[in-house]
């Protein structure tokens, strides 16, 4: 074994030694468990306090009653729930199938704007027209656009699905978006990392495939997943050309019924279904954080 | 000199916007020599290697590695640069890469190599440095000292024709710093051809054969060590050299 010469701290000292904890030590670490204590408790009153406010001011209000009939119906919920998982299981495949077109498609467009040369420049003035206009374009439009425009122009051999026009809708959508945080991550790689690169031999596109990408790709995990949250919540909108999703499914039960519980329903359900994936993120933010911490040079 | 330079740079001018960096620069590298480039920050010892490693394009002059003219436009940038290595004054490594990895890329990939026989390589030099036990580590586990002995591996790996040395141990504490300036003694044992910049002047004095003094892009004195820092003709590399003596680091 080499001696190794890490900052302190970094290395788990096994030695057994003869150290015993000073009072000094305990008298200071009883203190921290007492004001950990205290704060648990103030966080849990306040906490009971808060929920009891909204609880009573929702609950006293004049429509309340009439709300909670039209909204809260349980019936309507038991009634709904299977419908909209049903439904959910097309927005999970939309999801998957958009999820990965709109990286493939982002990371293309991003990787045509930052091409240098004379050659590309079309290439550079298309991406850049792209993700100037669909980041511009409202989703809403872009979907009617796309999933009731399309079918009206009566193309010879072109779909008339609403879930593929729909998925197609949102990759343009998203794919404008996610090429821009590929391209900030790019941006971001230090020019000297590209300098060193070079001065391998390693060709422009070398360097980008082997040195700049990884690094702009690890960098850039949080906000993409960020962005596929967004995505997974907006399947929901496919519903408006007619594809049976969750949203359309319980769309269909309140045209039925007049009561609007089935959208509570819906909206729990994609509640549950992002609340993996934001704590996925979180947990991938702070661990890189916690290596940027560690390493300095990241 | 009978033998062909390594490096030859003519009249080299650069600049940066409206101020020059660079102006008149001849410069003469020959086989298995060491040369240093010394002189205050700003004066232009980063970018004359930068130039060398066509990183910077000039703006006027030539520079020719081993008789052949590398600053001709029609010449392939990357096949001069597989020719040089550059050990940089922030290290450089990629910080995504294992050190193996590190130094196997440019093997690997631009020169072809097997993976086998570039690890063989990488190994055997990594061991050499005194770094055997760290091929499989990340750089930011390392200490500066060693950071910059994995980054010169990674510059030999390729068997350059030419190294340069962009103030190497400039980022490094003062104890990190010999272990590096021993590798780089031990590189001119073995004859390799070398062009570093340093503010490490008790080094320069002993391990160059040729030293430079610039001044504001501006090649003011060369000659052998002991006549630079022996008998400097003039004044202002006097006065330079005073300068590093009060503080100390001569």
């Amino acid at each position: 074994m080499t001696v190794h010469k890490t900052e302190p701290g970094s290395e788990k000292q096994d030695a057994p030694d003869d150290y015993v904890p000073s009072q000094r030590r305990l008298d200071r670490e009883r203190h921290k468990r007492a004001r950990a204590r205290r704060a648990t408790a103030i966080g849990a009153v306040s906490t009971l306090v808060t929920g009891a406010v909204l609880y009573l001011v929702v609950v006293n209000a004049p429509g309340w009653p009439r709300t909670q009939e039209t909204f809260f119906d349980w019936g309507y919920a038991r009634e709904a729930f299977p419908k909209v998982l049903e439904g959910l299981w097309l927005n999970v495949r939309l999801l998957l199938v958009c999820g990965a077109a709109v990286l493939v498609l982002g990371m293309l467009i991003a990787v045509a704007r930052t091409l240098r040369g004379p050659v590309f420049f079309p290439l550079r003035f298309l991406a850049a027209a792209y993700t100037d206009f669909f980041r511009g374009l409202p989703l809403i439009i872009n979907l009617m656009i796309v999933v009731l425009g399309v079918p009206a122009l009566r193309l010879q051999g072109v779909t008339v699905d609403p879930v593929l026009l729909g998925g197609t809708a949102l990759t343009l959508t998203y794919s404008a978006y996610v090429a821009e945080v590929f391209r900030a991550g790019i941006e971001s790689v230090h020019p000297s990392q590209r300098a060193a690169a070079r001065s391998l031999g390693l060709g422009n596109r070398q360097a980008l495939r082997y040195v700049v990408l990884p690094q702009a790709v690890r960098r850039q995990v949080p906000p993409l997943l960020n962005d596929l949250v967004s995505l997974q919540k907006d399947t929901g909108l496919v519903s408006i050309g007619g594809a049976v999703d969750a949203v359309r499914a319980a769309d269909i039960i309140v045209g039925r019924s007049l009561n609007y519980t089935p959208y509570i329903v819906a909206g729990l359900v994609f509640v549950a279904l992002t609340i993996p994936m934001t704590r996925l993120t979180d947990w991938v933010t702070a661990r890189m954080d916690r290596r940027r911490a560690q390493g300095g040079t990241t | 000199m009978s033998e062909t330079p390594v490096l030859r740079m003519e009249s080299v001018r650069k600049t940066f916007g409206g101020s020059v960096v660079l102006q008149d620069v001849d410069l003469e590298v020959a086989p298995h020599t060491v040369t240093a480039l010394i002189g205050a920050s700003g004066s232009g010892k980063s970018t004359l290697l930068r130039c060398a490693n066509l990183l910077e394009e000039i703006d006027d002059g030539a520079i020719w590695l081993d008789g052949e003219e590398i600053t001709d436009p029609r010449v392939d940038q990357d096949a001069v640069r597989r020719r040089i290595g550059v050990v940089f004054q922030a290290y450089n490594l990629f910080p995504h890469m294992t050190v193996l990895e590190n130094i196997t890329l440019a093997p690997r990939r631009v020169h072809g190599v097997p993976r086998a026989e570039a690890e063989a390589r990488a190994r055997e030099l990594l061991e050499r440095l005194g770094l055997g036990g760290k091929a499989g580590e990340y750089p930011d586990r390392l200490s500066g000292g060693q950071q910059q002995r994995v980054a010169i591996v990674r510059a030999l790996a390729v068997r350059p024709r030419l190294l340069l040395l962009d103030e190497i141990t400039a980022a490094l504490d003062p104890e990190l710093v010999g272990e590096v300036l021993t590798v780089v003694r031990g590189l001119k044992e073995e004859g390799i051809t070398m062009v570093l910049a340093t503010h490490e002047m008790g080094f320069a004095r002993e391990v160059a054969d040729q030293v430079c003094f610039l001044e504001g892009g501006v090649v003011l004195e060369r000659g052998t060590a002991e006549q630079v820092f022996g008998d400097p003709r003039q004044e202002r590399t006097r006065r330079f050299l005073r300068r590093i003596v009060e503080a100390g680091r001569l």
